[in-house]
Protein backbone atom coordinates (compact mmCIF):
# COMPACT_ATOMS: atom_id res chain seq x y z
CA UNK A 1 0.00 0.00 0.00
CA UNK A 2 3.23 2.55 -0.15
CA UNK A 3 1.86 4.19 -3.23
CA UNK A 4 -0.73 5.50 -0.97
CA UNK A 5 -4.57 6.91 -1.49
CA UNK A 6 -2.26 9.60 -2.94
CA UNK A 7 -2.30 9.40 -6.83
CA UNK A 8 -3.45 12.59 -5.93
CA UNK A 9 -3.44 15.72 -8.62
CA UNK A 10 -2.15 18.95 -7.71
CA UNK A 11 1.05 17.87 -6.06
CA UNK A 12 2.52 20.90 -3.24
CA UNK A 13 6.06 20.43 -1.84
CA UNK A 14 5.72 20.85 1.69
CA UNK A 15 5.38 25.18 2.77
CA UNK A 16 6.77 24.64 5.64
CA UNK A 17 9.95 23.55 4.31
CA UNK A 18 11.49 26.88 4.51
CA UNK A 19 11.34 27.18 8.46
CA UNK A 20 12.51 23.53 8.35
CA UNK A 21 14.75 23.75 11.96
CA UNK A 22 11.64 24.40 13.68
CA UNK A 23 8.93 22.11 11.96
CA UNK A 24 11.43 18.94 11.86
CA UNK A 25 9.14 17.92 15.73
CA UNK A 26 6.12 19.32 14.38
CA UNK A 27 6.74 16.65 11.37
CA UNK A 28 7.40 14.11 13.86
CA UNK A 29 4.59 14.99 15.86
CA UNK A 30 2.53 14.98 12.61
CA UNK A 31 3.44 11.75 11.70
CA UNK A 32 3.26 9.93 15.35
CA UNK A 33 0.15 11.31 15.44
CA UNK A 34 -1.09 9.77 11.61
CA UNK A 35 -0.06 6.82 12.75
CA UNK A 36 -2.16 6.85 15.89
CA UNK A 37 -4.92 7.32 13.78
CA UNK A 38 -4.05 4.62 11.50
CA UNK A 39 -3.92 1.95 13.90
CA UNK A 40 -7.53 2.95 15.25
CA UNK A 41 -8.58 2.33 11.74
CA UNK A 42 -6.88 -0.69 11.37
CA UNK A 43 -7.75 -2.14 15.28
CA UNK A 44 -11.41 -3.49 14.03
CA UNK A 45 -10.15 -5.33 10.95
CA UNK A 46 -7.44 -6.74 12.97
CA UNK A 47 -9.81 -7.39 15.68
CA UNK A 48 -11.53 -9.86 13.48
CA UNK A 49 -9.39 -11.69 11.38
CA UNK A 50 -8.01 -12.76 15.06
CA UNK A 51 -11.44 -13.70 16.25
CA UNK A 52 -11.98 -15.45 13.19
CA UNK A 53 -8.49 -17.75 13.60
CA UNK A 54 -9.56 -18.65 16.99
CA UNK A 55 -11.61 -21.81 18.11
CA UNK A 56 -15.06 -21.50 17.33
CA UNK A 57 -15.08 -21.49 21.72
CA UNK A 58 -12.64 -19.53 22.29
CA UNK A 59 -14.55 -16.99 19.75
CA UNK A 60 -17.17 -16.83 22.00
CA UNK A 61 -16.15 -16.89 25.11
CA UNK A 62 -16.70 -14.12 28.04
CA UNK A 63 -15.02 -11.94 28.67
CA UNK A 64 -13.38 -12.49 25.21
CA UNK A 65 -9.39 -12.19 24.97
CA UNK A 66 -7.44 -9.86 21.82
CA UNK A 67 -5.52 -12.93 20.71
CA UNK A 68 -6.32 -16.36 19.73
CA UNK A 69 -5.03 -18.95 21.73
CA UNK A 70 -5.05 -21.60 19.41
CA UNK A 71 -4.90 -21.14 16.04
CA UNK A 72 -7.92 -22.72 13.94
CA UNK A 73 -9.23 -22.46 10.51
CA UNK A 74 -12.75 -24.10 11.94
CA UNK A 75 -14.96 -20.71 11.82
CA UNK A 76 -13.49 -20.62 7.48
CA UNK A 77 -15.00 -24.14 7.75
CA UNK A 78 -18.19 -23.34 8.82
CA UNK A 79 -18.61 -20.59 6.28
CA UNK A 80 -17.95 -22.52 3.84
CA UNK A 81 -20.50 -25.47 4.13
CA UNK A 82 -23.16 -22.95 5.78
CA UNK A 83 -26.49 -22.94 4.25
CA UNK A 84 -25.87 -24.18 0.13
CA UNK A 85 -22.27 -23.84 0.56
CA UNK A 86 -19.95 -20.53 0.27
CA UNK A 87 -19.37 -21.97 -3.03
CA UNK A 88 -22.72 -20.66 -4.00
CA UNK A 89 -22.81 -17.69 -2.70
CA UNK A 90 -19.55 -16.32 -3.96
CA UNK A 91 -20.78 -17.21 -7.33
CA UNK A 92 -24.17 -15.77 -7.23
CA UNK A 93 -22.55 -12.35 -5.95
CA UNK A 94 -19.86 -12.40 -9.01
CA UNK A 95 -22.25 -12.74 -11.57
CA UNK A 96 -24.58 -10.29 -10.27
CA UNK A 97 -21.29 -8.09 -10.39
CA UNK A 98 -20.60 -9.66 -13.57
CA UNK A 99 -23.80 -8.31 -14.88
CA UNK A 100 -23.34 -5.03 -13.41
CA UNK A 101 -20.34 -3.95 -14.88
CA UNK A 102 -21.30 -4.98 -18.07
CA UNK A 103 -24.61 -2.93 -17.80
CA UNK A 104 -22.95 -0.06 -16.25
CA UNK A 105 -20.31 -0.05 -19.37
CA UNK A 106 -22.67 -1.30 -22.36
CA UNK A 107 -24.54 1.51 -21.39
CA UNK A 108 -22.12 4.36 -20.00
CA UNK A 109 -19.78 4.07 -22.50
CA UNK A 110 -21.73 5.35 -25.75
CA UNK A 111 -23.61 7.79 -23.83
CA UNK A 112 -20.30 9.54 -22.10
CA UNK A 113 -19.38 9.32 -25.77
CA UNK A 114 -22.37 11.40 -27.30
CA UNK A 115 -22.59 13.51 -24.48
CA UNK A 116 -19.63 14.59 -24.69
CA UNK A 117 -19.03 14.65 -28.28
CA UNK A 118 -22.35 15.71 -30.21
CA UNK A 119 -24.36 18.20 -30.53
CA UNK A 120 -27.52 17.04 -29.53
CA UNK A 121 -31.13 18.49 -29.48
CA UNK A 122 -32.06 19.16 -25.50
CA UNK A 123 -28.36 18.28 -23.93
CA UNK A 124 -29.18 19.12 -20.73
CA UNK A 125 -32.77 17.59 -20.73
CA UNK A 126 -31.11 14.38 -21.84
CA UNK A 127 -28.39 14.42 -18.70
CA UNK A 128 -31.16 15.51 -16.32
CA UNK A 129 -33.07 12.18 -17.19
CA UNK A 130 -29.57 9.98 -16.81
CA UNK A 131 -28.68 11.72 -13.47
CA UNK A 132 -32.66 10.92 -12.46
CA UNK A 133 -31.62 7.66 -10.42
CA UNK A 134 -29.76 10.32 -8.05
CA UNK A 135 -33.43 12.12 -7.50
CA UNK A 136 -35.31 9.19 -7.02
CA UNK A 137 -33.87 7.33 -4.86
CA UNK A 138 -33.47 3.46 -5.59
CA UNK A 139 -34.78 2.82 -1.94
CA UNK A 140 -38.07 4.20 -3.16
CA UNK A 141 -38.34 2.14 -6.10
CA UNK A 142 -38.07 -1.31 -4.80
CA UNK A 143 -41.74 -2.16 -4.45
CA UNK A 144 -42.48 -1.07 -8.46
CA UNK A 145 -39.12 -2.69 -9.58
CA UNK A 146 -39.90 -5.74 -7.47
CA UNK A 147 -43.39 -6.06 -9.08
CA UNK A 148 -42.13 -5.66 -12.23
CA UNK A 149 -39.47 -8.58 -11.80
CA UNK A 150 -42.12 -11.22 -10.56
CA UNK A 151 -44.02 -10.12 -13.96
CA UNK A 152 -40.80 -10.54 -16.00
CA UNK A 153 -39.77 -13.64 -14.38
CA UNK A 154 -36.46 -11.79 -12.76
CA UNK A 155 -37.74 -12.60 -9.30
CA UNK A 156 -34.72 -14.25 -7.58
CA UNK A 157 -32.20 -13.60 -10.72
CA UNK A 158 -29.38 -12.26 -10.66
CA UNK A 159 -30.17 -10.00 -13.90
CA UNK A 160 -32.59 -8.32 -11.56
CA UNK A 161 -30.58 -7.60 -9.39
CA UNK A 162 -27.42 -6.58 -11.51
CA UNK A 163 -30.46 -4.14 -13.01
CA UNK A 164 -31.21 -1.93 -9.21
CA UNK A 165 -27.45 -2.01 -8.90
CA UNK A 166 -26.61 -0.47 -12.66
CA UNK A 167 -29.59 1.96 -11.70
CA UNK A 168 -27.53 3.00 -8.54
CA UNK A 169 -24.23 3.28 -10.50
CA UNK A 170 -25.19 4.61 -13.82
CA UNK A 171 -25.12 8.59 -13.32
CA UNK A 172 -21.81 8.24 -11.83
CA UNK A 173 -20.45 5.91 -14.67
CA UNK A 174 -22.34 8.30 -17.34
CA UNK A 175 -20.67 11.19 -15.57
CA UNK A 176 -17.15 10.05 -15.93
CA UNK A 177 -17.51 8.11 -19.15
CA UNK A 178 -18.58 12.11 -20.60
CA UNK A 179 -15.23 13.52 -18.45
CA UNK A 180 -13.11 10.75 -19.76
CA UNK A 181 -14.28 11.64 -23.57
CA UNK A 182 -14.38 14.78 -23.18
CA UNK A 183 -10.34 14.84 -22.07
CA UNK A 184 -9.38 13.26 -25.25
CA UNK A 185 -7.73 15.57 -27.88
CA UNK A 186 -10.06 17.15 -30.70
CA UNK A 187 -7.17 17.07 -33.06
CA UNK A 188 -7.02 13.44 -33.12
CA UNK A 189 -11.18 13.19 -33.52
CA UNK A 190 -10.78 15.26 -36.44
CA UNK A 191 -7.75 13.26 -37.98
CA UNK A 192 -9.97 10.29 -37.90
CA UNK A 193 -12.61 11.83 -39.42
CA UNK A 194 -10.12 13.55 -42.50
CA UNK A 195 -8.83 9.48 -42.57
CA UNK A 196 -12.38 8.81 -43.76
CA UNK A 197 -13.73 7.22 -40.58
CA UNK A 198 -17.16 7.08 -39.54
CA UNK A 199 -18.12 7.77 -36.02
CA UNK A 200 -18.25 4.31 -34.84
CA UNK A 201 -14.82 3.30 -36.13
CA UNK A 202 -13.59 6.75 -34.47
CA UNK A 203 -15.05 6.00 -31.53
CA UNK A 204 -13.72 2.34 -31.61
CA UNK A 205 -10.59 2.82 -33.04
CA UNK A 206 -9.36 6.14 -31.37
CA UNK A 207 -11.21 6.62 -28.28
CA UNK A 208 -11.84 3.71 -26.94
CA UNK A 209 -8.22 2.89 -26.23
CA UNK A 210 -8.09 6.29 -24.82
CA UNK A 211 -10.83 5.86 -22.23
CA UNK A 212 -9.74 2.90 -21.28
CA UNK A 213 -8.68 4.19 -17.60
CA UNK A 214 -12.06 5.66 -17.40
CA UNK A 215 -13.64 2.17 -18.10
CA UNK A 216 -11.79 0.18 -15.45
CA UNK A 217 -13.06 2.98 -12.85
CA UNK A 218 -16.69 2.21 -13.89
CA UNK A 219 -15.78 -0.98 -14.13
CA UNK A 220 -14.15 -1.06 -10.40
CA UNK A 221 -17.16 1.35 -8.82
CA UNK A 222 -19.50 -0.90 -10.24
CA UNK A 223 -18.22 -3.87 -8.72
CA UNK A 224 -17.49 -2.39 -5.42
CA UNK A 225 -21.38 -1.33 -5.43
CA UNK A 226 -22.87 -4.17 -6.44
CA UNK A 227 -20.45 -6.71 -4.22
CA UNK A 228 -21.55 -4.63 -1.17
CA UNK A 229 -25.25 -3.84 -2.15
CA UNK A 230 -27.18 -5.03 0.78
CA UNK A 231 -31.17 -3.92 0.67
CA UNK A 232 -32.46 -4.86 -2.60
CA UNK A 233 -30.31 -8.61 -2.31
CA UNK A 234 -32.22 -8.73 1.20
CA UNK A 235 -35.80 -7.82 -0.76
CA UNK A 236 -34.64 -9.53 -4.47
CA UNK A 237 -33.34 -12.48 -3.13
CA UNK A 238 -35.67 -13.96 -1.11
CA UNK A 239 -35.01 -17.71 -1.68
CA UNK A 240 -31.36 -19.29 0.19
CA UNK A 241 -30.11 -20.91 -3.02
CA UNK A 242 -30.13 -17.37 -4.52
CA UNK A 243 -28.51 -15.25 -1.40
CA UNK A 244 -25.64 -12.93 -2.14
CA UNK A 245 -22.61 -12.46 0.21
CA UNK A 246 -24.25 -10.05 2.60
CA UNK A 247 -26.74 -11.78 2.88
CA UNK A 248 -25.08 -14.63 3.72
CA UNK A 249 -23.59 -13.18 6.59
CA UNK A 250 -26.89 -12.11 8.41
CA UNK A 251 -27.89 -15.49 8.26
CA UNK A 252 -24.38 -16.63 9.60
CA UNK A 253 -25.17 -14.39 12.52
CA UNK A 254 -28.73 -16.05 13.24
CA UNK A 255 -26.67 -19.76 12.94
CA UNK A 256 -28.90 -22.74 13.22
CA UNK A 257 -29.56 -22.95 16.38
CA UNK A 258 -30.73 -19.12 17.12
CA UNK A 259 -27.51 -18.14 19.01
CA UNK A 260 -24.58 -16.24 17.47
CA UNK A 261 -21.83 -17.99 16.14
CA UNK A 262 -19.22 -15.36 16.53
CA UNK A 263 -16.29 -17.58 15.08
CA UNK A 264 -18.57 -18.34 11.70
CA UNK A 265 -19.33 -14.41 11.50
CA UNK A 266 -15.87 -12.74 11.51
CA UNK A 267 -14.83 -15.61 8.94
CA UNK A 268 -17.85 -14.47 6.93
CA UNK A 269 -16.55 -11.01 7.59
CA UNK A 270 -13.69 -11.55 6.25
CA UNK A 271 -14.26 -13.16 2.88
CA UNK A 272 -16.41 -10.22 2.38
CA UNK A 273 -14.33 -7.97 3.24
CA UNK A 274 -11.29 -9.59 1.18
CA UNK A 275 -12.18 -8.79 -3.01
CA UNK A 276 -12.76 -5.03 -1.77
CA UNK A 277 -9.33 -4.68 -0.14
CA UNK A 278 -7.75 -6.47 -3.05
CA UNK A 279 -9.34 -4.89 -5.76
CA UNK A 280 -8.62 -1.33 -3.47
CA UNK A 281 -4.88 -2.33 -3.02
CA UNK A 282 -3.97 -2.82 -6.74
CA UNK A 283 -6.43 -1.04 -8.48
CA UNK A 284 -6.03 2.09 -5.92
CA UNK A 285 -5.11 4.55 -8.51
CA UNK A 286 -7.85 4.05 -10.68
CA UNK A 287 -10.45 3.85 -7.69
CA UNK A 288 -9.48 7.42 -6.27
CA UNK A 289 -8.77 9.29 -9.71
CA UNK A 290 -12.47 8.06 -9.96
CA UNK A 291 -13.57 9.27 -6.86
CA UNK A 292 -12.57 12.72 -7.45
CA UNK A 293 -13.89 12.82 -11.46
CA UNK A 294 -16.75 11.33 -10.46
CA UNK A 295 -18.60 12.46 -7.15
CA UNK A 296 -16.89 15.92 -6.87
CA UNK A 297 -16.03 17.16 -10.38
CA UNK B 1 -21.31 14.45 -42.18
CA UNK B 2 -24.13 17.45 -42.10
CA UNK B 3 -25.16 18.80 -38.62
CA UNK B 4 -28.32 16.90 -38.87
CA UNK B 5 -27.04 14.04 -39.05
CA UNK B 6 -24.26 14.07 -36.53
CA UNK B 7 -27.07 15.36 -34.12
CA UNK B 8 -28.76 11.92 -34.92
CA UNK B 9 -26.05 9.64 -34.30
CA UNK B 10 -25.10 10.86 -31.38
CA UNK B 11 -28.99 10.35 -30.12
CA UNK B 12 -28.03 6.56 -31.10
CA UNK B 13 -25.58 6.53 -28.50
CA UNK B 14 -27.25 8.55 -25.50
CA UNK B 15 -30.32 5.99 -26.56
CA UNK B 16 -29.43 2.89 -24.49
CA UNK B 17 -28.84 4.52 -21.27
CA UNK B 18 -31.94 7.05 -21.91
CA UNK B 19 -33.89 3.57 -22.25
CA UNK B 20 -32.85 2.25 -19.39
CA UNK B 21 -33.15 5.05 -17.64
CA UNK B 22 -36.70 5.32 -18.80
CA UNK B 23 -37.66 1.53 -18.32
CA UNK B 24 -36.21 0.97 -14.68
CA UNK B 25 -36.35 4.45 -12.73
CA UNK B 26 -38.62 6.40 -14.63
CA UNK B 27 -41.13 3.94 -15.13
CA UNK B 28 -41.51 2.13 -12.18
CA UNK B 29 -41.45 5.62 -10.48
CA UNK B 30 -45.15 6.43 -12.59
CA UNK B 31 -46.02 3.33 -11.23
CA UNK B 32 -45.20 4.54 -7.80
CA UNK B 33 -47.21 7.24 -7.65
CA UNK B 34 -50.16 5.10 -9.19
CA UNK B 35 -49.68 2.58 -6.02
CA UNK B 36 -49.43 5.79 -3.59
CA UNK B 37 -53.00 6.27 -4.39
CA UNK B 38 -54.52 3.04 -3.96
CA UNK B 39 -54.95 0.31 -1.43
CA UNK B 40 -53.03 -2.21 -2.97
CA UNK B 41 -51.27 -5.26 -1.04
CA UNK B 42 -48.20 -7.55 -2.17
CA UNK B 43 -50.99 -10.04 -2.36
CA UNK B 44 -52.67 -8.22 -5.15
CA UNK B 45 -55.86 -6.49 -5.62
CA UNK B 46 -56.36 -2.77 -4.52
CA UNK B 47 -58.89 0.53 -5.25
CA UNK B 48 -57.94 4.49 -5.69
CA UNK B 49 -58.52 5.53 -2.21
CA UNK B 50 -57.17 9.27 -3.06
CA UNK B 51 -54.88 11.20 -0.67
CA UNK B 52 -55.54 8.30 2.09
CA UNK B 53 -52.51 6.60 2.04
CA UNK B 54 -50.55 10.28 2.57
CA UNK B 55 -53.61 11.31 5.32
CA UNK B 56 -52.55 7.86 6.78
CA UNK B 57 -49.03 8.94 6.70
CA UNK B 58 -49.95 12.40 8.46
CA UNK B 59 -51.21 10.63 11.12
CA UNK B 60 -48.93 7.85 11.50
CA UNK B 61 -47.05 8.37 14.97
CA UNK B 62 -44.39 5.93 13.83
CA UNK B 63 -43.67 7.37 10.69
CA UNK B 64 -43.09 10.71 11.99
CA UNK B 65 -40.88 8.96 14.39
CA UNK B 66 -39.16 7.29 11.99
CA UNK B 67 -38.41 10.50 10.11
CA UNK B 68 -37.21 12.47 13.20
CA UNK B 69 -35.27 9.71 14.13
CA UNK B 70 -33.81 10.18 10.62
CA UNK B 71 -33.15 13.24 10.78
CA UNK B 72 -31.70 13.28 14.39
CA UNK B 73 -29.64 10.81 13.19
CA UNK B 74 -28.43 12.87 9.66
CA UNK B 75 -27.80 15.89 12.07
CA UNK B 76 -25.57 14.61 14.57
CA UNK B 77 -23.65 12.52 12.01
CA UNK B 78 -23.07 15.16 9.04
CA UNK B 79 -20.86 17.16 11.67
CA UNK B 80 -19.19 14.70 12.83
CA UNK B 81 -18.40 13.26 9.66
CA UNK B 82 -17.35 16.68 8.08
CA UNK B 83 -15.03 18.11 11.42
CA UNK B 84 -13.33 14.53 11.81
CA UNK B 85 -12.97 14.15 7.75
CA UNK B 86 -11.74 18.02 7.76
CA UNK B 87 -8.97 17.31 10.49
CA UNK B 88 -7.88 14.22 9.01
CA UNK B 89 -7.22 16.08 5.59
CA UNK B 90 -5.29 18.47 7.26
CA UNK B 91 -3.31 15.89 9.61
CA UNK B 92 -2.32 14.05 6.65
CA UNK B 93 -2.28 16.88 3.46
CA UNK B 94 1.31 16.56 3.17
CA UNK B 95 2.76 14.31 0.80
CA UNK B 96 5.36 12.44 3.02
CA UNK B 97 5.49 8.70 2.79
CA UNK B 98 3.87 8.21 5.84
CA UNK B 99 1.46 9.97 5.55
CA UNK B 100 0.59 9.01 2.48
CA UNK B 101 0.38 5.24 3.88
CA UNK B 102 -1.85 6.46 6.53
CA UNK B 103 -4.44 7.97 3.86
CA UNK B 104 -4.50 4.62 2.22
CA UNK B 105 -5.25 2.98 5.75
CA UNK B 106 -7.90 5.09 6.77
CA UNK B 107 -10.09 4.82 3.41
CA UNK B 108 -9.98 1.14 3.87
CA UNK B 109 -12.89 1.13 5.55
CA UNK B 110 -14.45 3.16 2.12
CA UNK B 111 -14.24 0.23 0.22
CA UNK B 112 -15.91 -2.65 2.06
CA UNK B 113 -19.55 -3.00 2.63
CA UNK B 114 -21.80 -0.75 5.05
CA UNK B 115 -23.68 -4.00 5.88
CA UNK B 116 -20.44 -6.03 6.07
CA UNK B 117 -19.05 -3.18 8.69
CA UNK B 118 -22.17 -3.15 10.62
CA UNK B 119 -22.13 -6.38 11.33
CA UNK B 120 -18.06 -5.83 12.42
CA UNK B 121 -19.09 -3.07 14.58
CA UNK B 122 -22.43 -5.33 15.62
CA UNK B 123 -20.09 -7.68 17.47
CA UNK B 124 -17.53 -5.16 18.68
CA UNK B 125 -20.00 -3.50 20.14
CA UNK B 126 -22.03 -6.75 21.98
CA UNK B 127 -21.23 -6.38 25.96
CA UNK B 128 -20.43 -10.11 26.34
CA UNK B 129 -18.16 -11.03 23.67
CA UNK B 130 -17.40 -7.31 22.04
CA UNK B 131 -13.59 -5.83 22.51
CA UNK B 132 -14.84 -2.42 22.04
CA UNK B 133 -15.69 -2.38 25.88
CA UNK B 134 -12.92 -4.06 26.87
CA UNK B 135 -10.68 -1.86 25.02
CA UNK B 136 -12.50 1.28 26.64
CA UNK B 137 -12.44 -0.34 30.34
CA UNK B 138 -8.51 -1.68 29.49
CA UNK B 139 -8.03 2.11 28.61
CA UNK B 140 -9.85 2.98 32.29
CA UNK B 141 -11.85 4.96 30.13
CA UNK B 142 -15.02 3.82 31.40
CA UNK B 143 -14.98 1.45 34.60
CA UNK B 144 -17.91 -0.63 33.69
CA UNK B 145 -18.73 -1.80 30.36
CA UNK B 146 -21.63 -0.29 28.23
CA UNK B 147 -24.81 -1.79 26.80
CA UNK B 148 -25.09 -0.12 23.72
CA UNK B 149 -28.47 -1.73 21.99
CA UNK B 150 -31.06 -1.36 24.66
CA UNK B 151 -30.93 2.53 25.15
CA UNK B 152 -31.71 4.17 22.03
CA UNK B 153 -29.76 7.28 22.37
CA UNK B 154 -26.73 4.65 23.21
CA UNK B 155 -27.64 2.79 20.37
CA UNK B 156 -27.61 5.93 17.85
CA UNK B 157 -24.37 6.27 19.29
CA UNK B 158 -22.64 3.12 18.58
CA UNK B 159 -23.91 3.28 14.97
CA UNK B 160 -22.51 7.11 14.66
CA UNK B 161 -18.91 5.33 15.63
CA UNK B 162 -19.50 2.49 13.49
CA UNK B 163 -20.37 4.70 10.59
CA UNK B 164 -17.58 7.64 11.04
CA UNK B 165 -15.23 4.86 11.09
CA UNK B 166 -16.53 2.78 7.83
CA UNK B 167 -16.83 6.71 5.77
CA UNK B 168 -14.99 8.97 7.50
CA UNK B 169 -12.17 8.40 4.45
CA UNK B 170 -14.41 9.59 2.28
CA UNK B 171 -14.53 13.39 2.99
CA UNK B 172 -11.04 12.61 4.14
CA UNK B 173 -9.89 12.06 0.79
CA UNK B 174 -11.87 14.90 -1.00
CA UNK B 175 -10.68 17.18 1.61
CA UNK B 176 -7.12 16.56 0.96
CA UNK B 177 -7.35 16.44 -2.73
CA UNK B 178 -8.88 20.45 -2.46
CA UNK B 179 -6.68 21.25 -0.27
CA UNK B 180 -4.06 20.40 -2.43
CA UNK B 181 -5.53 21.86 -4.94
CA UNK B 182 -4.61 25.22 -3.65
CA UNK B 183 -2.57 27.50 -5.45
CA UNK B 184 1.07 27.63 -3.67
CA UNK B 185 1.80 31.00 -4.02
CA UNK B 186 -1.46 31.94 -1.79
CA UNK B 187 -0.05 29.46 0.70
CA UNK B 188 3.59 31.13 0.79
CA UNK B 189 2.42 34.87 0.58
CA UNK B 190 0.08 33.90 4.06
CA UNK B 191 3.49 32.43 5.29
CA UNK B 192 5.41 35.79 4.73
CA UNK B 193 2.71 37.75 6.42
CA UNK B 194 3.30 35.55 9.01
CA UNK B 195 -0.53 34.67 9.70
CA UNK B 196 -0.64 31.61 12.30
CA UNK B 197 -1.37 27.87 11.16
CA UNK B 198 -4.88 27.65 12.77
CA UNK B 199 -6.00 31.18 11.13
CA UNK B 200 -4.44 30.08 7.86
CA UNK B 201 -6.73 27.19 8.17
CA UNK B 202 -10.01 29.31 8.99
CA UNK B 203 -9.01 32.71 6.75
CA UNK B 204 -7.31 30.33 3.70
CA UNK B 205 -8.38 26.75 3.60
CA UNK B 206 -12.00 26.52 4.52
CA UNK B 207 -13.16 29.29 1.89
CA UNK B 208 -10.92 28.25 -0.72
CA UNK B 209 -12.19 24.58 -0.33
CA UNK B 210 -15.71 25.67 0.36
CA UNK B 211 -17.19 24.31 -2.48
CA UNK B 212 -15.81 20.42 -1.35
CA UNK B 213 -16.91 20.73 1.76
CA UNK B 214 -20.72 21.73 0.68
CA UNK B 215 -20.42 18.99 -1.90
CA UNK B 216 -19.32 16.21 0.79
CA UNK B 217 -22.27 17.47 3.16
CA UNK B 218 -24.96 17.07 0.92
CA UNK B 219 -22.91 13.63 -0.67
CA UNK B 220 -22.91 12.83 3.14
CA UNK B 221 -26.21 14.05 4.40
CA UNK B 222 -28.42 12.33 1.62
CA UNK B 223 -26.86 9.07 2.39
CA UNK B 224 -27.58 9.47 5.93
CA UNK B 225 -31.28 10.39 5.11
CA UNK B 226 -31.44 6.98 3.38
CA UNK B 227 -29.65 4.88 6.02
CA UNK B 228 -31.07 1.25 6.31
CA UNK B 229 -28.45 -1.61 6.78
CA UNK B 230 -26.41 -0.04 9.63
CA UNK B 231 -29.68 0.05 11.80
CA UNK B 232 -31.33 -2.96 10.40
CA UNK B 233 -28.24 -4.80 11.26
CA UNK B 234 -26.93 -3.37 14.33
CA UNK B 235 -30.70 -2.59 16.39
CA UNK B 236 -33.06 -4.25 13.99
CA UNK B 237 -35.13 -0.73 14.91
CA UNK B 238 -35.00 -1.77 18.39
CA UNK B 239 -35.15 -0.94 21.74
CA UNK B 240 -39.42 -0.31 20.52
CA UNK B 241 -38.94 0.62 17.38
CA UNK B 242 -37.25 3.82 18.24
CA UNK B 243 -34.32 3.65 15.90
CA UNK B 244 -36.33 2.88 12.80
CA UNK B 245 -35.63 4.96 9.78
CA UNK B 246 -37.55 6.44 7.13
CA UNK B 247 -36.37 3.38 4.43
CA UNK B 248 -36.57 1.01 7.57
CA UNK B 249 -40.18 2.10 7.69
CA UNK B 250 -40.87 2.00 4.15
CA UNK B 251 -39.34 -1.59 4.11
CA UNK B 252 -40.94 -2.97 7.14
CA UNK B 253 -44.60 -2.01 5.76
CA UNK B 254 -43.81 -2.43 1.89
CA UNK B 255 -42.05 -5.65 2.38
CA UNK B 256 -42.93 -7.02 6.10
CA UNK B 257 -46.70 -5.94 6.41
CA UNK B 258 -47.26 -5.79 2.16
CA UNK B 259 -49.16 -2.36 2.16
CA UNK B 260 -47.78 -1.37 -0.88
CA UNK B 261 -50.42 1.74 -1.33
CA UNK B 262 -49.05 3.02 2.15
CA UNK B 263 -45.28 2.41 1.19
CA UNK B 264 -45.87 3.72 -1.84
CA UNK B 265 -46.87 7.06 -0.25
CA UNK B 266 -44.08 6.79 2.11
CA UNK B 267 -41.55 6.55 -0.82
CA UNK B 268 -42.69 9.46 -2.30
CA UNK B 269 -42.47 11.60 0.73
CA UNK B 270 -39.04 10.25 1.07
CA UNK B 271 -38.29 11.23 -2.93
CA UNK B 272 -39.78 14.78 -2.20
CA UNK B 273 -37.67 15.49 0.53
CA UNK B 274 -34.29 13.47 -1.31
CA UNK B 275 -34.82 15.88 -4.11
CA UNK B 276 -34.52 18.90 -2.57
CA UNK B 277 -30.28 17.42 -1.50
CA UNK B 278 -29.96 15.73 -4.90
CA UNK B 279 -30.97 19.03 -6.97
CA UNK B 280 -28.48 21.18 -5.18
CA UNK B 281 -25.88 18.18 -5.53
CA UNK B 282 -26.33 18.51 -9.06
CA UNK B 283 -26.09 22.03 -9.58
CA UNK B 284 -23.19 21.83 -7.56
CA UNK B 285 -21.47 19.57 -9.48
CA UNK B 286 -22.33 21.16 -13.18
CA UNK B 287 -20.89 24.26 -11.97
CA UNK B 288 -17.40 22.41 -11.08
CA UNK B 289 -17.49 21.03 -14.91
CA UNK B 290 -17.98 23.97 -16.58
CA UNK B 291 -15.72 26.35 -14.74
Amino acid sequence: MSSGVSQLPHRRAAPEGRRAGENGNIRYLISAIAIFVAAIMLAPLVLSFLASIKLPADAASVPPSYLPSTLSLESYATVLHFGAGLSTYVANSLKVAALAIIFCLVLSVPAGFGLARFKLPAKEVIFLILLAPLMIPYQALLTPLYLMFAKLGLANSSVGLAIVHTILQLPFSVYLMRNSFEAVPRELEEAAVIDGCSSFVSFRRVFLPLVMPGMVTVALFAFITSWNEFLAALIFMNKETAFTVPILLVSVRIGHFGSVDWGALQAGIMISILPCILIYIFLQKYYVSGLLGGAVK
Amino acid sequence: MTKRASKATGFIYVLPALVFVCAFVLFPFGQLIATSFSSQSLLGGGNFVGFANFETAYNDAAFWRALGFTAKYTLFITPILMGFGYLLALLVEQNSNVLKVVRGIVFVPVVIGLGTSSLLWFWLFDEQVGLFNKVLVDLHIISQPIVWFTQADVALWAVIISVTWKVVGFGMILFVAAIQSISKEIIEASLIDGTGYWQRVWRLYLPLTFRTILLVTLISAIGSMLAFDQLYIMTAGGPRGKTITTVYWIYQNSFINFKLGYGAALSIILTAIILCGSAVQIALTNRTSKS
